[in-house]
């Protein structure tokens, strides 16, 4: 065989006939769980958000999240608040991109102001929670480099598991580790590792349904904080897909009448 | 009259919403503002207890494209019979639709960016008596259509009917001296030119760059004070002047900075003039990893007026603190020094809040006047230096 037929014989087969690395079956698995979301358009749903000290103290926030697909960049979200009561009626607005920082702004009631935030605090706390901003805002493939490490059973649902490291400024995690089902193409598990790698915190994301016979949305997610003992469990209700938002009612005049 | 108006409305608003989808939310709460000092009128007090209630009515329907809000507020206070006042907060019907929102009624409008002082706010007159911050805003009737296109938003408002800025009464604290005559206000114009005003603003966020750029017309919110000598008995008159004012808001957001601009010229009040603050606000977010952000602000304020500026930040700078701690509690310290670059005038502020359980509110406020001589305006305020206290029950 000469050698320029050897190169185009390499070139006729998918890479994965070939040993393909850990970096390259990660990615493509990421990419299969984005491809099966995509397409969703617009999303509405009501959160109950559970914030339990170590004592075991609860304290509860209602929120509604609105959220618009926007293909070839990343979504956009309004997060309104309903309680703590005293700061009802408080928005946050969100334009997620891949690649430069994103767009976010505040509503602030009682001023009747609208506040461009900085959108740097990624690692900070949300609403006391222990989700941090960079664990809500929408996911886009280019924030991370990935890695294969292997696969495993939990709670009798066959994952693969990923490795996941941020290449975006201001994280607090230098890695995630992922549990993605293999036939759903849903991540059943997180653990998040802090600045000086030890493990942070653990999310399980539970009950999933599905919805327009396509998307899922875990209807129960529980993050875990090993070193603080506080935990947060996400109750989401009345998801619906396809209201029919539009960019407008993801803009500065529409964040100052959301409910 | 309006008191009783506003009475049959409330109840006409609670009949209702017993029947309807009618939301309804808002606080009461009360206050004690202490004075450090002896006051400088024996008619002064030390201690001031108030008791404040607002409430939120608020109804959608048509999808919530349409909506009626009624917002009317209370505020008793001990021995200042000025600052005991009642006030319709809001009272709007809003429509909104794919390009424009039409709002009629009642409300508040805020514009700008920076931290310091507000000059490019110019819809609502401050509610002065609430709070010396200016922050605080009597509802202003209002027909307000923005037209919202890709090139931004444009705003277009017909003031209905001027409200005059409250001052604190005789007894009341934090006043000049001599006191300002509320009842006695004189006004430039009268009748219809009077209550009308109209103003426009283009706003447009562009990448990192929020801007507005806004132009009103009408009676100046801020009245010129005259001196006024009535059978011997010296007064504070105020006197509302019609007025040009061109104002510029920008924000620049880059990373943990936000650069700030706002910047306006009057005209009409004596000689036209040009003020503006800028100034930054850099944050440092979740130091230490437990969730606490400090942002350092910084702000310098200038009044081509000089010293003749009826304003105490003719020529000045604002170096502040910000603490949130984003605990559950949402526990936040706020912490700032206004100080003049020529004088020793200094003006201290502390702000701290922390919600109490799910439903309750504590805020805790102090402020300190240092140096003024007897040529500044904050003179009279040399002997009000205070610390508020507020508890409220939010529902």
């Amino acid at each position: 065989m000469n050698y320029f037929l050897f190169i185009i014989i390499i070139n006729l087969f998918p890479t994965s006939v070939f040993a393909q690395t850990a970096q390259e079956k990660g990615l493509e698995i990421v990419k299969e769980v984005d491809k099966r979301d995509t397409g969703f358009s617009d999303t509405q749903a009501k959160l109950e958000m559970v914030l339990k000290n170590r004592g075991g103290n609860e304290s509860r926030r209602s929120l509604k999240m609105k959220t618009l697909e926007i293909i070839g960049d990343g979504d956009k979200s309004l997060i309104i608040f309903n309680t703590p009561r005293d700061i009802k009626g408080t928005a946050f607005l969100s334009f997620t991109h891949a690649l430069v920082p994103d767009d976010q702004w505040l509503y602030l009631p009682a001023l009747k102001r609208v506040k461009r935030i900085s959108s740097s605090n990624k690692s900070g706390p949300f609403l006391g929670s222990e989700y941090s901003f960079e664990d809500l805002t929408s996911f886009e493939i280019t924030r991370y480099n990935y890695l294969y490490l292997k696969d495993e059973v939990v709670d009798g649902i066959d994952c693969f598991i990923i490795e996941m490291r941020p290449n975006y400024e201001y994280s607090g995690y230098t890695r995630q580790i992922g549990w993605i089902d293999k036939t759903r193409y849903l991540i059943i598990k997180a653990e998040y590792y802090d600045r000086k790698d030890s493990l942070l915190k653990t999310q399980l994301f539970k009950n999933y349904k599905q919805y327009l016979e396509k998307y899922w949305r875990a209807s129960e997610q529980l993050m875990s904080n090993h070193q603080n003992g506080k935990s947060t469990e996400l109750l989401w209700e009345d998801y619906t897909f396809g209201v029919g938002l539009i960019e407008r009612d993801f803009d500065k005049n529409t964040l100052k009448r959301a409910r | 009259m309006i008191r009783q108006f506003t009475f049959i409305i409330i109840l006409f608003f609670f009949g209702y919403a017993k029947s309807n989808a009618f939301e309804y939310s808002g606080y009461l709460g009360v206050e004690s503002l202490g004075f450090l000092n002896d006051p400088l009128d024996a008619n002064q007090h030390h201690h001031y207890l108030s008791t404040v209630a607002e409430i939120e009515l608020y109804h959608e329907w048509d999808k919530g494209s349409q909506s009626i809000a009624f917002v009317p507020f209370y505020r008793y206070s001990q021995h200042d019979n000025q600052r005991t006042h009642f006030d319709i907060r809001e009272l709007t019907w809003l429509k909104a639709a794919e390009n424009w929102e039409l709002r009629l009624g009642f409300r508040k409008v805020f514009w700008g960016v920076s931290e310091a002082q507000h000059l490019v706010d110019i819809i609502n007159q401050s509610d002065l008596v609430e709070n010396a911050d200016t922050e605080d805003k009597l509802g202003q009737p209002m027909i307000n259509l923005a037209i919202i296109q890709p090139w931004g938003t444009l705003d277009l408002f017909f003031l209905t009917g001027f409200r005059e800025r409250t001052f604190t009464g005789k007894e009341g604290r934090l006043r000049s001296f001599p006191e300002i005559s509320v009842g006695d206000a004189r006004y430039e114009k009268k009748g219809i030119e009077k209550h009308l005003a109209f103003a426009l603003r283009w706003s447009h966020s562009l990448g990192d760059w929020d801007l507005g750029l806004s132009h009103f017309y009408g009676m100046s919110r801020e009245p010129s004070l005259i001196i006024d000598s009535k059978v011997g008995e010296l007064k504070l008159i105020p006197y509302y002047e019609m007025i040009h004012q061109t104002g510029l808001d920008l924000q620049v957001t880059k990373g943990s900075w936000l650069w700030k601009m706002e910047a306006i010229i009057r005209s009409g009040q004596g000689k036209t003039f040009f003020a503006d603050t800028i100034g930054f606000e850099y944050t440092l977010y979740n130091l230490f990893e437990i969730g606490l952000d400090v942002g350092m602000v910084a702000e310098y304020l200038y009044d081509s007026r000089g010293d003749n500026a009826p304003t105490t930040t003719e020529d000045d700078f604002l170096a502040g603190i910000r603490f949130s701690l984003n605990d559950i509690q949402s526990t936040e310290i706020l912490a700032g020094v206004i100080f003049d670059r020529r004088s020793n005038e200094k003006f201290y502020n502390i702000e701290a809040s922390r919600r109490l359980g799910d439903d309750f509110k504590i805020e805790v406020e102090a402020r300190f006047f240092r140096g003024a001589s007897a040529n500044d305006i904050s003179y009279f305020l040399r002997k009000d230096n205070h610390i508020r206290a507020a508890l409220s029950y939010h529902f």
